[in-house]
């Protein structure tokens, strides 16, 4: 039910201070969700229409190289969010994502949002605001792993 | 349990082993490119050319220690037996120590190169990272020799750092003589790096060719094909016309062995260079 | 339709006879430490007479029986391939003298065979490992010397193993295809063999020994015996097209149920019959004066297999029991133009967890449907 998603989307941090006329909106597009430890949530280049909103668990983003096997380069838990590739054409997932633990989350629809934030240009301001600091934090915390501040200087 | 002859049997025919018994051959030069990257350059021990395709690759020999798959990286004259060589394994290591004049085994060529013919005409896209420069750049010479043949040519390459860079002075060059478009960038660099620094994929926005008139040939690090392939594909490249050149573990070298298949390939006959039309559904598939 | 002759059990020895004078060293099964195997014999003494096997997953046992028949079990865990694609073998040698080397190939081996019992699926087998390593490109020289030196004596089934299937996979129990003599063994009302040739060689030996015309009523029996092993088969791969089912389910979350409990022990590789797969080493003397290359059989769920870049492209169980499977039912069609396995049901029966390649296609079929 669409009012039990808008509850707790409201309660979520990425959502906070959102009206909830607007949260309503969002919430039609969405849908509950849950995954068991070990379960893939998605894999790289499928099709990116999704957008979580973590409620309880933790999971892990990862790339998959022959010989290495797959890498995690950043885990998402409670309270986060994860999934930006269904805002950026051709909308396909850049990694794979697999829970590390039974994980429950609110899955929204990105074709139903990304039709919503045409016709309503505020809420598609407000989403963007609100990804914008996740993708610019998530982005600063790459370029410190990859100075690899750890690795022995010679 | 061993079979005992009881009678022998009249003459039976010489065993046919061609392609599975190393020739001899002879290093000729070697070039020290990085820390753990050289060049060889082997002519044969009997003086008789090989013929071989630009991405077709050798399996060479050093005795005593073993053998593996060096894929060929072609010269400005042709068919002349050039390999760059990283050290990552035993055969590795002793093929990067062996000096002018030390001998060694070789097999070959093997494998489906790069698709040259299907370019005349065409622009051509070259994108490579870190040693995968090594198997195209008998395709570059190629064009280079052939210019008229081809459109706009452009090389875009990533290196880890700036002394990881191959054929620097080529490089150079292919630059200076404006036949080929050039952009480079490296993963990590200090402060005296002038050029840029981030991933090969960002290259690709700013190259200039016409995407429905463009083959695209790529090798690197499988997970840089992967997105490279993918952004070349929203640069609307189809995935027929864009090739990449797979690796898998090597032993035969003529589909006996098992060991080099990718789904149902064989990388040392049905590749190592494969479209991406082909490869796409194989590479979202976690350890094939 | 091909002339169908009768032997008695004198007759078949006397071909036996034939073919050693011939030169052909006899190869045939034998009971040795309760299993059947393939050895070298010297006539029919040596066969396992009333011998019968009892085969399940993970599960193998012989017992005697009163029966006078040579072939009542079907397959163990020997397959021809052992004489043809050879577990080890020298590809080259070579040694260095001051500074040159010289690099030899193998001697040619000196010894015809006579494979003795070969049953349907085990001629179709050796046409597979045929076609991959003689009619696919490169020829592997040492393979297709020892095929073209082995004379093929095969028979009908006269039972199904409790492992096999065969008639899901269209190789059996009736012996068709590549081979020179096949026969069906027939007990009452007298021990005797229909007999068939199927090559030139087959005809030549067959016209130097006794043999008459089979009559009517004998050909009978021998096609009810073949119908009845075929109407009794205790397994079947599932009606359906399994290479399009295997790669498109690449990524079911069954190869994982498997894979806790595939051992990764690789013995289904090496009883199967067409598995082909092999591994080279470089050995040399320690003043590094002598070289040679061994090449030996090798599988596919050795972590090593796919060794790449510091690690296994195939890290994980689920992943090499996904390349085994995927490779014999599916990857082998656009490889070779054929299925990889004639339903021996080797891998079943020597799999120490018993795990049944037919069971598990159908639970992926099963889930597909569903």
């Amino acid at each position: 039910m669409a009012a039990e998603q808008a509850s707790m989307l409201s309660q979520h941090a990425f959502f906070k201070g959102l009206a909830p006329e607007v949260i309503d909106l969002v919430a039609s597009c969405a849908q509950e969700i849950e995954f068991s430890a070990g379960q893939y949530i998605c894999h790289e280049a499928d099709q990116a229409d999704q957008f979580y909103v973590l409620l309880q668990g933790h999971v892990a983003l990862q790339i998959s190289s022959p010989g290495r096997g797959a890498r995690t380069f950043l885990t998402v838990g409670a309270g986060e969010v994860f999934g930006v590739n269904w805002l950026v054409a051709p909308y396909r997932w850049t990694y794979d994502a697999k829970a590390l633990d039974d994980t429950k989350a609110v899955v929204l629809n990105a074709v139903c949002l990304r039709h919503k934030c045409e016709a309503d240009h505020d809420l598609g301001f407000e989403l963007m605001k609100r990804v914008m600091p996740i993708l610019i934090e998530r982005l600063h915390i790459c370029r410190i792993q990859l100075l690899d501040l750890y690795l022995k200087q010679n | 349990m061993s079979i005992i002859a009881i009678h022998k049997c009249s003459p039976i025919d010489t065993l046919d082993m061609q392609q599975m018994v190393p020739k001899l051959a002879r290093v000729k030069s070697y070039f020290s490119d990085a820390p753990d990257v050289s060049t060889l350059e082997v002519e044969m021990a009997d003086g008789v050319p090989v013929n071989y395709a630009p991405g077709q690759f050798n399996m060479l020999t050093v005795f005593g220690v073993g053998e593996a798959a060096i894929s060929i990286s072609g010269a400005p004259n042709g068919a002349r037996l050039i390999h760059t060589i990283r050290d990552v394994g035993a055969v590795s290591h002793a093929l990067t120590r062996l000096k002018p004049g030390d001998l060694l085994g070789l097999r070959g060529p093997f494998g489906i190169g790069w698709p040259i013919r299907a370019a005349h005409s065409k622009d051509v896209l070259i994108v490579a990272g870190g040693l995968g420069l090594a198997p195209l750049r008998s395709v570059l010479y190629h064009v280079l020799s052939h210019r008229v043949k081809f459109g706009v040519v452009t090389l875009l390459y990533g290196a880890r750092q700036p002394e990881d860079i191959l054929y620097q002075s080529e490089i150079a060059y292919w630059r200076e003589s404006c036949e080929i478009n050039v952009a480079l960038t490296v993963d990590h660099a200090d402060v005296k790096w002038p050029g840029r620094v981030g991933v090969v994929t960002q290259l690709i926005d700013q190259a200039k060719f016409d995407p429905q008139n463009t083959l695209a040939m790529v090798c690197g690090p499988e997970v840089m094909m992967r997105f490279v392939a993918a952004a070349l594909v929203e640069r609307e490249i189809d995935a027929e016309n864009i090739f990449l050149s797979m690796e898998r573990n090597m032993k035969c070298a003529i589909g006996h062995c098992g060991h080099c298949q990718f789904g149902p390939n064989f990388l040392c006959r049905d590749g190592p260079v494969l479209s991406y039309e082909k490869l796409r559904p194989l590479l979202k598939v976690k350890e094939l | 339709m091909t002339d169908i002759n009768v032997l008695t059990l004198d007759d078949l020895q006397i071909l036996l006879e034939n073919l050693r004078e011939d030169g052909h060293a006899l190869i045939a099964p034998q009971l040795q430490d309760g299993v059947i195997v393939y050895d070298q014999v010297e006539g029919l003494d040596a066969l396992p007479r009333g011998i019968t096997d009892i085969q399940t997953p993970g599960g193998y046992q012989t017992h005697k029986t009163e029966a006078p028949s040579l072939f009542h079990y079907v397959v163990g865990p020997h397959s021809w391939k052992k004489f043809l694609h050879l577990p080890e073998l020298q590809l080259w040698r070579a040694n260095k003298r001051s500074e040159e080397i010289h690099i030899s190939p193998p001697e040619p081996p000196s010894v015809k065979t006579a494979f003795i019992g070969v049953r349907a699926c085990e001629v179709k087998a050796i046409a597979l490992q045929d076609k991959v390593l003689i009619h696919s490109g490169v020829v592997d020289g040492a393979y297709k010397i020892r095929r073209d030196n082995a004379f093929i004596l095969a028979v009908d089934c006269a039972r199904a193993g409790g492992s096999c299937f065969c008639v899901s996979m269209q190789s059996g129990p009736s012996v068709e295809g590549n081979y020179d003599l096949a026969l069906t063994e027939i007990l009452t009302p007298n021990h005797i063999f229909l007999v068939r040739s199927n090559s030139e060689a087959g005809e030549k030996i067959l016209k130097k020994i006794p043999h008459r015309p089979a009559t009517p009523e004998e050909i009978e029996t021998g096609q009810e015996i073949v119908a009845q092993t075929a109407a009794n088969m205790g397994r079947a791969m599932p009606d359906t097209n399994i290479a399009r089912l295997l790669s498109q389910n690449l990524q079911h979350p069954h190869w994982d149920t498997i894979a806790s409990r595939c051992l990764s022990c690789a013995n289904c590789t090496m009883v199967c019959p067409t598995c082909f797969c092999t591994t080279v080493e470089d050995v040399s003397d320690l003043k590094m004066e002598e070289f040679s290359r061994e090449r030996r059989w090798d599988s596919c769920f050795n972590l090593d297999f796919s060794y790449l870049h510091g690690g296994a492209a195939r890290s994980s169980t689920a992943a090499r029991y996904r390349q085994w499977m995927t490779h014999k039912l599916s990857s082998w069609i656009d490889q070779f133009g054929t299925s990889g396995c004639v339903g021996c049901g080797r891998c079943i029966t020597w799999c120490p967890v018993g795990i049944d390649l037919t069971q598990e296609t159908k639970v992926i079929y099963d889930d597909q449907l569903g």
